[in-house]
């Protein structure tokens, strides 16, 4: 989901690059209050996991591939801002060395895939295991409606960003931004149930840790 | 040395960096969006060009240039977010 240069108009550049940089100065305060020693590990190799798992296009219907984001697995272990940051991190890397995303786009792209994919992958998770309960069970099904819940919604904040800057019409942009994404979500919420389920059988103290 | 439950974890995620080449090629979410409803022509090429697009530049084994990209990414990015996190951790400690 990885919008490069030329897709979005001057005005959303603007709007998500202010949002943004807002978005990520905020995750880096919170982090200051609240990041622990505990916290250190984690935090790295969840970027060098999304990082590496991102470049694992899986195919969905159609001759269409997808990969995970990664957000929802991040704000369920570390909290939404530690996951704001995780995902800045992944994204400025992919848009600087990789070419993945563009510069003008950067903004957007940490807007939809880090801001808005960690906040509602953490509160679906918080909602779904509240009704689910937190035991083993509860967390794998809230980590897979959380991890797909995530992907739907950045997609579609993705395709409104894409209406909005005259690339294509809301009511076609949207369906079809929507419709694939919720094909995709569904390896992203398998990814993230399987990592969550390894953490709870080796290093389940790893879950507990506080949100940040 | 002991070993941490992270350093294992690290190997895993290189380990994953490995099976980039696997992954498949056909275009992305949004890339097939785009083609379809007739708006990918409004892409522009990076001004500049590192390891665009996860291939080392200058080896002829494709699937081994896509590895080097893997790995490198993974290790820059491993580096960067736990000495940022650590700096953030060890600052607090030094105001408390």
């Amino acid at each position: 989901m990885h919008i490069p240069d030329g897709f979005l108009n001057v005005a959303t550049v603007a709007t998500t690059c202010v949002i943004s940089a807002g978005g990520v100065g905020n995750a880096v305060r919170v982090a200051n209050q609240k990041l622990g020693e505990k916290h250190v590990p984690l935090m790295g190799i969840l970027v060098a996991f999304i990082f590496a798992a991102q470049m694992l296009n899986f195919p969905i219907a159609g001759g269409t591939s997808g990969h995970l984001i990664g957000a929802a697995l991040a704000a369920i272990l570390l909290g939404p801002w530690a996951s704001v940051l995780i995902m800045s991190c992944v994204l400025i890397a992919q848009c600087l060395i990789f070419q993945d995303g563009g510069l003008l786009a950067l903004g957007a792209n940490i807007f939809n895939m880090g801001i808005v994919a960690s906040f509602s992958g953490y509160y679906l998770y918080r909602l779904a295991t509240s009704f689910l309960g937190g035991d083993r069970r509860g967390k794998l099904i809230g980590g897979f409606v959380a991890a797909w819940g995530s992907v739907f919604l950045a997609s579609i904040v993705c395709a409104i960003e894409l209406a909005v800057s005259g690339a294509s019409p809301l009511g076609v942009v949207l369906p079809a931004m929507a419709g694939l994404h919720a094909l995709i979500g569904i390896g992203e919420g398998l990814i993230t149930g399987a990592v969550l389920s390894l953490v709870l059988a080796t290093r389940p103290d790893l879950i507990q840790l506080q949100k940040v | 040395m002991k070993i941490k439950w992270w350093h294992i974890g690290l190997l895993a995620c290189l380990a994953v960096a490995c099976l980039s080449p696997l992954a498949s090629s056909s275009p992305d979410g949004l890339e097939r969006v785009a083609e379809n409803k007739g708006f990918i022509d409004l892409g522009q090429e990076a001004p500049f060009q590192v390891i665009a697009d996860y291939v080392f530049p200058g080896i002829g084994n494709e699937a081994l240039a896509t590895i080097l990209a893997g790995l490198i990414g993974t290790l820059i990015l491993f580096g960067i977010v736990y000495s940022i996190s650590w700096l953030i951790k060890s600052r607090k400690k030094e105001a408390a």
